[in-house]
């Protein structure tokens, strides 16, 4: 392993020069170290790159770690990670991705990750991407994330992405059994000429279920977003999806939110709003005594943390 | 001491709203400013604190001409203003506003005693965000703490009993009376509460952009007061209404 997937490690996931729990190190396109434990399996996939990972029924407490980190250009990373978690099990999945690139070719990474949650399993799963590097090769992270949840089934997904890369193009899809639960926690920044797309598709086929999506961002410099929900209703249900986006500069976004109720008790809302920072927002911290661009720090911090 | 010299006014379409405002506030002494509705006291009060300019006039801080410092200088000379309306945030705390009100980091103990002064658990209320889930009177004493957590020589409310409710508006009053016990520098309250109006030292009334009256509270609110039982003289339920 070498330094600079050591420092991506530091910033992406919870690695203090080891992981507690299973894990596994993916750097450059390749395995570079994993660990089993008693009641998670890690194993190289047979026909494809990338990991089956069992969580064994009624495992609690435990993490799995499975960081991807690119350290330079010229490289086009594409792994598949499927995570069979039995029933009752409550686990921590963190999966952040780092690419760092000093060279003037593209570096990639494409995680196409599949959670396959049986009966009353829940699943915390982290999500951290960043960009580093001095090069002018694009950096670029591709996640394509498929949720499928089973009866009481629940996954909470915290995903963010905080500056540095050029383009990312950000797939969820998700199925939603009987009473199972599913919130998603995003949080954007985009700079200079950045290009960001975040699509969400969620199915919701079970009475009781409910899915809670929540997206927030910041347009800076002449950067693009673009935001595209679904929520399908087709059972008893709540849906809620909330697209908060602050511009900055030229920064632009355009969001589509689309609510698809199939079933009469199906409870579906959406909340989306796109503008600058509030000037109220500025004054009222500026009567505390911060300076504009203090003002302005302290907001995005706040909206993005 | 907190002194406004010819201060006039005038909103964006040429309506004047304030004329040619002499007024002084002294060190020590709570000043309530009142008056009816339109009449100029919140646009006073922005002016103060910097978030108008004056078309005309000078305001004197401590006997330093402030007239040119914007919303920031003026906070750090040592202004504070408690919105009528609160701004909510999205993803900032009760915590963070407060930090950033004292310019520091707050342990529990210093959260709690300033949020108990409002009548909040800093336990229930210091990791809350300062969003839409705070209702009206919630948020209405979040600022009031603001306010009191940056302890400065002049603090301005503006109508700080407006959105509370019954309850809470007793414990406000207990808040100006232990901030007015412990005042080194001077207390200024935007209101049309009675309550609020006796624990005055001082009251200024303002009707249509001038000050109208003002001196010691003994002198100035029965006068109010009796204005306020006539009512309006117009109004047929009123005793004493005028038949046309």
């Amino acid at each position: 392993m070498n330094s600079i997937t050591q420092k991506l490690l530091e910033t992406i996931s919870n690695w203090t020069g080891s992981f507690p729990g299973a894990y596994s190190i993916r750097e450059d396109g390749q395995c570079a170290e994993f660990r089993s434990t008693e009641h998670i399996r890690i194993e190289p996939k047979a026909d494809l790159p990338g990991l089956d990972i069992h969580v064994l029924p009624g495992t609690t407490g435990e993490t799995v770690s499975i960081p991807a980190c690119v350290t330079h250009g010229d490289i086009d990373d594409l792994v598949y990670n499927d995570f069979y978690i039995g029933e009752g099990a409550d686990v921590t999945i963190s999966a952040g991705c780092g690419v760092h690139n000093e060279s003037g070719e593209p570096a990639r990474h494409n995680g196409v990750h599949r959670f396959f949650l049986e009966k009353n399993a829940h699943v915390l799963y982290l999500e951290k991407h960043i960009g580093t590097g001095g090069g002018a090769g694009k950096r670029s992270i591709d996640p394509v994330t498929s949720v499928f949840l089973k009866e009481g089934a629940s996954l909470e997904m915290d995903t963010s992405q905080i500056g540095g890369l050029d383009d990312s193009n950000r797939k969820t899809t998700a199925e939603l059994a009987e009473n199972a639960k599913l919130t998603i926690r995003e949080r954007l920044l985009t700079e200079g000429d950045q290009k960001a797309a975040t699509e969400f598709d969620v199915e919701i086929n079970g009475d009781g279920a409910g899915v809670d999506l929540v997206s927030r961002s910041v347009a800076r410099g002449n950067s693009r977003q673009t935001y595209r929900s679904r929520i399908a209703g087709n059972a008893r249900c709540t849906g809620h999806s909330e697209c908060d986006a602050i511009l900055s500069e030229n920064g632009s976004v355009s969001a589509s939110p689309e609510l698809d109720a199939r079933n009469e008790d199906a409870s579906l809302i959406h909340e989306a709003a796109i503008g600058k920072i509030a000037g109220e927002q500025l004054l009222k911290l500026k009567t505390l005594g911060l300076t504009e661009a203090e003002a302005e720090a302290k907001i995005i911090e706040g909206f993005l943390r | 001491m907190l002194q406004l010299c010819g201060i006039s006014w005038a909103a964006p379409d040429g309506d004047s709203i304030l004329k040619n405002v002499d007024l002084a506030f002294p060190d020590g002494k709570l000043t309530v400013i009142t008056g009816p509705n339109g009449g100029g006291k919140t646009t006073l009060a922005k002016l103060i604190a910097g978030l108008q300019t004056p078309d005309s006039g000078r305001i004197l801080l401590d006997g330093q001409d402030i007239t040119g410092f914007g919303v920031t200088e003026r906070a750090r000379a040592g202004i504070s203003y408690a919105f009528q309306q609160p701004v909510r945030f999205k993803g900032l705390t009760v915590r963070d506003l407060l930090e950033l009100a004292a310019r520091s980091q707050l342990d529990e103990t210093q959260l709690c005693t300033l949020l108990s002064k409002v009548g909040l658990c800093a336990r229930d209320y210091m990791d809350r965000e300062i969003n839409n889930s705070l209702s009206g009177g919630e948020i209405k004493r979040i600022e009031i703490a603001s306010v009191l957590a940056r302890n400065t020589k002049l603090m301005i409310f503006d109508e700080p009993e407006a959105g509370i409710d019954l309850w809470s508006f007793a414990g406000l009053i207990d808040v100006f009376l232990d901030v007015r016990r412990s005042l080194k520098g001077t207390l200024v309250i935007i209101s049309h509460q009675e309550r609020i109006l006796s624990i005055a030292d001082e009251i200024v009334v303002i009707s249509g952009g001038s000050v109208t009256a003002q001196g010691p509270k003994a002198q100035i609110l029965p006068g109010l007061l009796r204005e306020d039982r006539e009512g309006c003289a117009w109004c047929p339920n009123q005793e004493g209404a005028k038949v046309s």
